[in-house]
């Protein structure tokens, strides 16, 4: 930070001033309050709370319904993040190499990203209505008796592929733009030395665009993990029951509606710590990435 | 790059051009057809949506479907009509847009352009809240809205959503691309700080500042989570925050009223799938550029 700027002293602080305060506020305290709080048993109805020190945590691990949602959790963001990364780049090359109608393919590919999770978790319940969702209908038709908020894994799929839905646009813009960064030159160069097309991609393309997967990869994770929420609430109608739920939902069933705040806030910290280590392993991937280009 | 693509033989290009082109259909189909849906059973009337589900044709029920949507309350209160959602959403979208981009121009040119003892551990501050995103410190956040008296009121949805610093990160990433010299050449024609902020800085961060506003505003209408620990209060409710309210009322009635709820979902889609769709490029560009 060698710039020249101004010397003056109070202005700085006075710009500053407002986002510190906000981020104390609204960010350090609540933080530091969860960590707090995960350390400690609340009486339910608000009698005070007794330092329990690591016992939250202890009944996590030993807690066979908590280690489902997690195993559960894991499985789901594996699938989200693998269908709606492969399924985006798949539509990003296309569109790279089409030449007619490529903005009309852009648009229509992108648009889904300003749609709310929730919402997006509605259309879901429509496609995949009972009675007559075409979803439904079509899954039928080759014979799977699909029971969306009844069938465990029947509602588990619903949950993937709306998400999924919802994730691809966001990939896509990324893959499209990274593929777009690729210099001509080396384009021209690969389509001399390597006529096939599939092999072009995995020689020269896909190694071009592994930083931009790699970044996509942990913001596909965090998706999965965290916003998915409205998609869940939605999709099993705000009643939790036997349907799958994830860590985050979890969270919010426990502190928000069954008033374990201490659990909640030890499982607060357990996410905590889980976005840490993704956002440092992000940050240590962007720092390679600018080595890559 | 024509040369090259046209020295294989022709008809094998062909064939491949259409497989491209069979499978971006593929993918917009698999995007557009959900809505499609959802618009077709927004002109039909309900009872006939519960009989056959979504067809293949339009019906005449819209203007009636919208009445209903717009002007008819569901809950307890009457006070949710697809209006005051409408107007809660733009005033969540718009506020939290502006609030993040004050803010976050405001710090960034205070870390960017001035000489600061503390700058590095303003910075670290600002930038650790990255870390974290609110739904990981959600019922702390809660408890401390609680105890500000801030439920159900738009400083309590908006102004805890903003304590993170994307913008910030991204403004500050902007005004280190601008040379340096505009600073000095400012300086030397004896312009102060306030006066480059206004009149030199602002106007040339003009694309920056929308394509920020498009991001933001999406990202604060699609809020879900906050909006429904905070907003208790049917008259507070967005559309978005509403839409399992909308789903549940499909639930206990005897005639579920399809068309209001299909039209009320298409309502909270619309804004922000229009500006992402007409802005596309600074959207874009904003968006690729932020995250890097």
């Amino acid at each position: 930070m060698k710039r020249a700027g101004f010397t003056t002293r109070w202005l700085p602080i006075l710009l500053l001033l407002p986002q510190l305060l906000i981020i104390f506020v609204f960010f350090y305290w609540p933080a530091g309050h969860a960590l707090h709080s995960s350390f400690f048993l609340q009486d339910p109805f608000g009698f005070g709370s007794t330092f329990v020190g690591l016992d939250n945590y202890r009944d996590l691990a030993g807690n066979k319904e908590y280690m489902r949602i997690a195993r559960f959790t894991l499985l789901f963001t594996l699938l989200v993040t693998f269908f709606s990364l492969a399924f985006a780049l798949l539509l990003a090359v296309k569109a790279d190499n089409v030449l007619r109608g490529a903005k009309t393919y852009r648009t229509l590919l992108m648009w889904v990203y300003a749609i709310a999770p929730p919402v997006a978790g509605f259309i879901g319940l429509i496609m995949f209505d009972q009675s007559w969702g075409p979803l439904t209908r079509f899954l039928q038709s080759i014979g799977w008796d699909f029971t969306l908020g009844v069938n465990f894994r029947d509602t588990a799929t619903a949950m993937v592929i709306v998400s999924v839905w919802k994730q691809v646009p966001v990939n896509f813009i990324f893959f499209l733009s990274g593929l777009q960064s690729i210099p001509r030159s080396v384009r021209e160069a690969a389509m001399i030395d390597n006529r096939s097309a599939a092999g072009r991609f995995w020689d020269v393309t896909f190694p071009l665009l592994a930083p931009t997967g790699f970044f996509l990869l942990i913001t596909n994770i965090t998706y999965s993990l965290f916003e998915t929420f409205g998609t869940i609430d939605v999709l099993v109608k705000g009643e939790p029951g036997n349907n799958p739920m994830t860590l985050v939902y979890k969270v919010y069933v426990d502190g928000f509606r069954g008033n374990d705040l201490g659990g909640s806030s030890a499982q607060s910290v357990v996410l905590m710590v889980l976005v840490l280590a993704l956002t440092i392993f992000q940050f240590r991937l962007v720092e390679r990435r600018i080595h890559y280009t | 790059m024509t040369d090259i693509t046209q020295a294989p033989p022709r008809r094998r290009i062909r064939w491949s051009v259409l497989l491209d082109h069979a499978i971006l259909i593929f993918g917009s189909l698999f995007m557009l057809l959900p809505l499609l849906v959802v618009f077709q059973m927004t002109t039909m009337p309900d009872v006939e949506v519960i009989k056959n589900g979504p067809q293949l044709k339009l019906g005449g029920e819209l203007g009636p479907n919208f009445d209903k949507a717009m002007y008819k309350a569901s809950g307890f209160s009457g006070l949710n009509t697809g209006t005051r959602m409408l107007y809660n959403s733009f005033v969540l979208g718009i506020g939290f847009a502006v609030g993040k981009i004050v803010l976050g121009m405001m710090a960034a040119y205070a870390l960017v352009y001035f000489r600061l003892r503390f700058a590095t551990l303003a910075f670290w501050l600002i930038f650790t809240t990255l870390l974290l995103p609110l739904e990981v410190r959600i019922l702390p956040s809660y408890e401390v809205v609680q105890k500000m008296g801030m439920l159900n009121s738009f400083n309590g949805l908006i102004i805890p959503l903003i304590a993170s610093a994307t913008a910030t990160f991204f403004f500050r990433q902007y005004f280190r691309s601008i040379p340096e010299e505009l600073v000095e050449a400012a300086r030397i024609d004896g312009a102060g700080p306030v006066k480059f902020f206004i009149d030199i800085l602002v106007p040339l961060s003009k694309t920056m500042i929308a394509a920020m506003f498009i991001i933001m505003f999406v990202f604060g209408w699609n809020q879900y989570l906050w909006p429904t620990m905070i907003t208790t209060d049917e008259d507070m409710y967005t559309l978005v925050r509403g839409i399992k309210q909308i789903t549940q009322d499909l639930e206990g009635t005897n005639i579920p009223e399809y068309g209001r709820a299909n039209l009320l979902a298409l309502i909270a889609i619309l804004p922000p799938v229009l500006i992402v769709i007409f802005f596309q490029n600074w959207f874009v560009k904003g968006l690729t550029e932020s995250d890097k």
